[in-house]
């Protein structure tokens, strides 16, 4: 139902996308040192962000971070108390919702439960006052959009959930915003259509060119969609970076931790040349090497954050010599078909996990609990973390 | 096993009969008895009709009963037109009352729906609080209030809006005042159901669609509290148009309503023949709206039945 074979030719069009790096590009929406309050709570804390036109973006973090806010400030729900929210440079401040030209897709969908799925899609465009032949037509290529053509006279209650999902996008798509805000898109939907369904937002994003603010709390979601991501925190931005950045060069512990698997090992800077330093984890016992751009002084304490498919494990005590060879036994196996994640406790008691795929079909000999290993590492294979 | 399920099932169809049984005792027979005497002449005994069916005579009684049935006490209510007149003036004054409710009620009923959890509590504890007093009451402190030198007309000549009392009590006015009054918690508590349930984000989605606040109370707000606004309409409307006490002691001698009109045969006429043609016939004229009404909700909620977008 949900699979479309059309999403070839978005990589070509998306591989020199990357308006945010090109100096003097005006973005399309702005959020300059915004604050809001609820009560006590600080919902988002002076913030500053740019989005661009033609943007996929998504604001990623768990719940209460302050990624529904922000959303729910562009779209007019919320007002400021500080800072001001711009769009194509217009300060939106005295403008209501039904004024601003963007279009929000909520994560309950809204549907009116008394229109029929036609009337959904139309609502907008009578709003603006539209001559019925255009809406008709407009409702037409939404419908065809969305394929659920054939669907336009049932009610919302008639239909099913991924179904009801798509009148929602095609509703909020009919008016042709210039930004679509999309509150947790997928989050009701079942594992395959969800995957399905976000090939088909971008395409859809695509084609279209209409920038995409998706809040999401799913990092698979955010990770597969988006140019960039934001990962927020507490009300902040702790990290503002394409996907493939946030995940290999995560700028914190909170957004390593948060994205993806990792180890963090505690430790302190002793020693450095270049750009390797050398790393004293006293859950390892030996020094680890790690290549690190950042300056950092020796007797800084960092973490080493590792992710667990970049180790690669051996049987038994590592080659003398060997460069940061971590070991411990083997306390946990976890067979996920296409990887197997190893659970490693150290010395100390700290566990450590490393996936390795599952490349060979028939393994001899295959590693077993209790079994002692080695897991090794390459030095840029490795974060170094001070924050 | 078998006996278990037997009596179980039993149980079952004693539940299913009780409230089929209740209308039959309570609700069939009553109307049944007034039908029967509705038919019948006026005597002077006690009770004071003359029974249409001899029993005493067995079929031969039931067949001449049939063969002279008298509908002479319906004939006579459309040939006086007294009886059409009240029954007219009852449903355009209980119509009038209930769009007057609507019109202050649905305010009411939104503005408590909007409130925080606690408040709302205790608006509706507001509402019903007038309960808790008898309601001839509160009817008769309505005299106090609307009297030529009461409460309203004193307050208004100390402040110098009218110069002279102004004419309330006894008139259609007074009537309205008290069945507004009266029938108010009738009216809010079903719109204040219906729209505490409404999902707020529906009409953040139509403003986000570009509906005016407006705009979007008519196209959304409206139409999902419909089924409050029926069943305020009914729960008003049809009691209102029997009303006795109101009219009776707010509108004065010359008030025509049915509730009235019914007394009067029954208590000051002594006529039961006739006040239970009168009562026959209210009910039918009550039964027309709630089939009316009952067929549009049917509609609305029909799948399928889409189209009716409203806003536009």
């Amino acid at each position: 139902m949900a699979t479309r074979n059309e999403h070839v030719a978005v990589g070509a069009v998306r591989r020199n996308f990357a308006p945010w790096s090109e100096p003097g590009a005006e973005p399309l929406i702005r959020f300059d040192g915004v604050t809001k309050r609820y009560g006590a709570v600080t919902a988002v804390d002076a913030l500053s962000l740019s989005i661009y036109e033609r943007e996929f973006f998504c604001l990623l973090g768990p719940s209460g971070c302050g990624k529904t806010t922000l959303m729910r400030l562009l779209a007019g729900f919320e007002t400021p108390d500080e800072g001001r929210v711009l769009l194509a440079g217009v300060d939106q401040a005295a403008i209501p919702p039904h004024l601003r030209p963007v279009n929000m897709m909520f994560q309950s969908y809204a549907l009116f439960p008394h229109m029929s799925v036609e009337g959904n899609i139309a609502f907008g465009l009578r709003q603006e006052g539209l001559p019925r032949d255009e809406i008709r037509a407009r409702v037409d290529d939404m419908l065809r959009l969305v394929q659920l053509s054939g669907l336009a006279k049932r009610r919302p209650d008639q239909l099913s959930g991924g179904q009801r999902q798509r009148v929602a996008l095609a509703r909020a798509l009919a008016k042709r915003p210039k930004v679509l805000l999309l509150d947790e898109p997928l989050a009701a939907l079942d594992k395959k259509l969800r995957e399905a369904t976000q090939f088909e937002l971008m395409d859809i994003q695509m084609s279209l060119g209409t920038t995409f603010l998706v809040v999401t709390h799913d990092q698979e979601e955010a990770m597969a969609m988006a140019d960039r991501i934001a990962v927020m925190g507490h009300g902040r931005i702790a990290q503002l970076d394409p996907p493939n950045v946030i995940y290999e060069q995560p700028a914190s512990r909170y957004v390593a931790q948060f994205i993806g698997d990792v180890n963090l090992l505690e430790g302190e800077v002793t020693g450095r040349d270049g750009d390797l330093c050398t790393v004293s984890c006293p859950a390892v016992g030996s020094a680890l090497l790690v290549a690190s751009t950042e300056p950092s002084a020796p007797g800084q304490a960092v973490a080493v954050a590792i992710r667990p498919e970049k180790m690669r494990l051996g049987r038994g005590l590592p080659p003398p010599g060997t460069a940061n060879a971590i070991v411990g036994e083997v306390w946990d196996i976890g067979y996920l078909g296409d990887w197997t994640t190893y659970v490693i406790r150290l010395a100390d008691g700290h566990l450590l996990r490393a996936s390795q795929a599952n490349v060979a079909r028939f393994v001899e000999q295959p590693l077993t609990w209790e079994e002692t290993v080695h897991a090794v590492f390459a030095p840029d294979a490795a974060v170094l973390l001070s924050r | 096993m078998a006996s278990r399920r037997g009596r179980g099932s039993s149980g079952g169809a004693l539940v299913r009969i009780w409230p089929f049984a209740w209308l039959v005792v309570f609700f069939a027979l009553p109307c049944l008895l007034v039908l029967r005497i509705s038919l019948s002449e006026v005597a002077t005994a006690q009770p004071p009709y003359r029974p249409v069916i001899d029993w005493s005579a067995g079929l031969d009684g039931v067949l001449a009963a049939a063969a002279e049935l008298s509908l002479d006490n319906f004939r006579l209510l459309l040939d006086d037109g007294l009886y059409w007149q009240s029954a007219l003036s009852s449903v355009r004054l209980a119509a009038t009352a209930t769009l007057l409710l609507l019109v202050v009620g649905y305010p009411m009923a939104h503005a408590a729906a909007r409130l925080a959890k606690r408040w709302r509590e205790i608006v509706v504890i507001l509402i019903v609080l007038p309960f808790w007093t008898s309601f001839l009451i509160r009817v008769y402190a309505w005299i106090g209030i609307l009297k030529p030198e009461g409460l309203l007309n004193t307050a208004l000549l100390k402040v110098g809006i009218i110069a002279a009392p102004l004419e309330i009590l006894n008139t259609e006015t007074a009537i309205l005042i008290g069945l507004v009054y009266s029938y108010l918690p009738f009216m809010v508590l079903p719109l204040y159901a219906t729209l505490e349930k409404l999902d707020g984000t529906l009409i953040e989605a139509a403003q986000d669609l570009g509906a005016t606040p407006t705009k979007a109370f008519w196209a959304v707000t409206v139409p999902l509290s419909w089924p409050g606004i029926v069943a305020g309409t009914l729960l008003c409307f049809i009691p209102m148009v029997g009303e006795f006490v109101i009219p009776d002691l707010l509108g004065g001698s010359e008030t025509l309503m049915i509730g009235r009109t019914l007394w009067s045969e029954f208590f000051g006429n002594r006529d039961w023949p006739l006040a239970s043609a009168v009562a026959v016939v209210l009910l039918v004229l009550l039964v027309g709206p709630i089939v009316v009404f009952r067929e549009l909700e049917a509609r609305r909620s029909a799948p399928g039945a889409g189209g009716r977008t409203g806003g536009s």
